[in-house]
């Protein structure tokens, strides 16, 4: 499942939006590579979500250039497009599961959409997939809205993973989880990545889960991003970065994500 | 893609050999779940998996192989796994950490039998009951509040009802009016084509008059309002309750009725009579210009015959019952608004059902215009 690895999975080039007057990305660049977990931080109104947004489609740039698997995402024909969309999942803020289907079901759009499967099977992969996101097994037959909020994300998690898809890109994953809940969910996310080897673009404003999970972090600051490993951020010396990890709650979550592993994270220096 | 396979031989007495290779995914899911389904599984043997020949494998294919090794298991099989690739390992202990599920039940519909479609009209019956007497108790709830305004009128919010005036009647103005106007002449030209037969042509008029005053004037604005903001309560009140806006409203210590509810019922009691009017107007208009342009009938003609066939009610009959219908589309719309759980499908539900409910109590309370005025003989 695992090829070429040394090739971005998500490559953009020179990408700019404008909404109105307001230019929310100049000319920005970014690449993922296969296997990894990015984390995408920014203040509030930096472009993290319209960024995640135009790479999956849903917002057409005014320039610039998106390939995901090394496919131009802008110019290419709808049936192009199903072909990519079952390659990757995502997960929006507040699950955006379908309010009319039972959590089961939501499962099986995706899986109803794209094969030709016996109700019993699609029923039973519905099933496991529940069980992997870590909710119990009746939540299955429960609608959208009689869930909580953390369980209404687990399940979209279990929706965007339905066809096991090479990238899931995750919209503020844990925002609006109680600190075990969010916990619980990025060890989820660890745990899918290595049994998966899924690539995971997750967009967060969650500073534990950034230590925790996350092998790079892109942080959207002056309508571009700048991307390094942990150790590389903490010590830019850009107003903002250095105000994002060095204030009150970047330190607390070192120091606990210090305490936890007790060694500092020199990951991916091999995989550079 | 049909480089899977799943076969079970057995090599020596006594022990079987289930091979499986190929591509184990989603895609391949349901060809696998044929030929695993087929299998005959031996009972109480030794079996291995060999899963060497594996090449891809994904949830899907994970979950197979452990269905299989469970259901030689359950015949009383002792199972091994053998030979998966190192890669796959955690994947499989994933999917066997999230347990051997029991799949889902759908929920289905159980009204199959004359049991459960007689429970089914039961059901709706006192679903009805239910829900009327709700509405009897949102009604009692907005009269109280609306009394103690009427005490204290002071607190009447006059930019809210200033709001609603323009929504539901400036703005309806041009649609009532061309509807209005199009029946008009509708009448008029179907009255005349009729009453030509009996030499009658001239009681077109008399039809006019007293079918677009007494009924169908309101009638139209009523339903045509119903439609346009008697939805609109539904869904703004409703898209409200899904925000959780109606508690932020109650915690900050304003009551909803008399914020959300007060405005929107005063303001269509005001503009549906003044809608009425204008229907009415344009109606006859309309009936006037279809009666000069196939009967003849001159404007001052047309004026003259309408001024003798009229009582002098008439016209106050239709007119009276346009505050009573804006009273039912507000509190149904309203109400229903209120009955909006925390999802967004219960809007688009809640706001048909508003809009249904509305026309219906409408007519009815129509009909029981006509009987009470019948009974006073007017």
């Amino acid at each position: 499942m695992l090829n070429n690895s040394s090739e971005p999975i998500i490559y953009v080039r020179g990408l700019v939006n404008r909404f109105g007057a307001e230019t929310v990305h100049d000319g920005l660049d970014l690449e993922v590579r296969r296997g990894e977990v990015i984390g995408i931080v920014g203040g509030s109104g930096s472009g993290k979500s319209v960024l995640l947004r135009t790479i999956v489609g849903l917002n057409r740039p005014v320039e610039g250039k998106v390939e995901v698997f090394g496919r131009d995402v802008l110019r290419m024909s709808d049936r192009q497009r199903r072909q990519l969309e079952n390659r990757w999942g995502v997960l929006f803020q507040d699950g955006a599961l379908f309010s009319s289907l039972t959590v089961a079901q939501n499962i099986e759009v995706p899986i109803k959409e794209y094969y030709d499967m016996p109700l019993r099977l699609m029923d039973e992969i519905s099933a496991v997939k529940v069980g992997m996101v870590g909710l119990p097994e009746e939540a299955g037959e429960k609608y959208p809205s009689q869930l909580s909020g953390g369980m209404r994300k687990r399940a979209g998690l279990a929706r965007a993973l339905a066809l096991d898809p090479e990238i899931v890109f995750l919209d503020e994953p844990t925002a609006g989880l109680d600190p075990i809940a969010a916990g619980a969910f990025d060890e989820l996310i660890r745990d899918l990545k290595t049994s998966l080897g899924l690539t995971v673009f997750m967009v967060t404003h969650d500073l534990d889960s950034l230590f925790a999970i996350c092998d790079r972090v892109a942080v959207l600051v002056d309508k571009k991003v700048r991307v390094g490993t942990l150790e590389q951020l903490l010590r830019d010396n850009h107003p903002w970065i250095h105000s994002y990890f060095h204030g009150p709650r970047g330190r607390a979550a070192q120091a606990s994500e210090a305490a936890v592993f007790n060694e500092p994270r020199a990951l991916d220096a091999t995989r550079v | 893609m049909e480089s899977v396979a799943a076969t079970l031989v057995e090599s020596d007495p006594g022990s079987f050999v289930f091979a499986a290779a190929g591509e184990w995914l989603v895609a391949t899911a349901a060809e696998l779940d044929q030929r695993l389904r087929a299998l005959q599984m031996p009972n109480d043997k030794r079996v291995t998996l060999d899963l060497a020949g594996i090449d891809r494998l994904d949830t899907a294919g994970a979950w197979l192989l452990l269905r299989t090794e469970h259901d030689l298991a359950a015949h009383g099989n002792t199972v091994e796994m053998r030979n998966l690739r190192s890669n796959f390992a955690p994947l499989l202990d994933q999917v066997r950490a999230g347990g051997m599920v029991v799949p889902a039940r759908h929920p289905r519909p159980a009204h199959h039998t004359i049991v459960g479609f007689l429970a089914r009209i039961g059901e709706i019956s006192l679903g009805i009951f239910a829900r009327a007497y709700s509405i009897l108790g949102f009604f009692g709830a907005v009269c109280e509040s609306a009394g103690a305004l009427l005490l204290r009128p002071r607190r009447l919010r006059i930019t809210a009802l200033v709001a609603q005036l323009e929504q539901t009647g400036v703005n309806a103005v041009p649609i009532v009016g061309l509807l209005s106007f199009l029946i008009g002449v509708v009448i008029a030209y179907q009255g005349a084509d009729q009453l030509r037969r009996f030499g009658a042509q001239v009681y077109t008029v008399n039809l006019l008059g007293v079918g677009i005053l007494r009924e169908l004037g309101v009638l139209m604005a009523a339903i045509i309002i119903a439609g346009r903001s008697g939805s609109a309560f539904t869904a703004q009140i409703g898209t409200m309750r899904v925000n959780e806006e109606i508690d932020a409203l109650r915690t900050i210590g304003l009551d909803p009725l008399e914020v959300l509810v007060l405005p929107r019922l005063f303001g269509l009691v005001l503009t549906l009579p003044m809608l009425t009017l204008w229907a009415d107007l344009v109606g006859l208009f309309g009936g006037c210009l279809m009666s000069w342009a196939s009967l003849g009938i001159t404007p001052p003609q047309f004026m003259q015959q309408l001024r003798d066939s009229l009582y002098p009610w008439t016209f106050w009959i239709g007119l009276i019952k346009a505050p009573t219908f804006a009273f039912i589309i507000a509190l149904i719309g309203c109400y229903e608004g209120f009955q909006v759980a925390r999802s967004a499908e219960s809007v688009g539900r809640l706001t048909t059902l508003a809009v249904v409910e509305a026309i219906f109590l409408v007519i009815v309370a129509d009909a029981g215009f006509s009987i009470f005025f019948s009974f006073l003989q007017i």
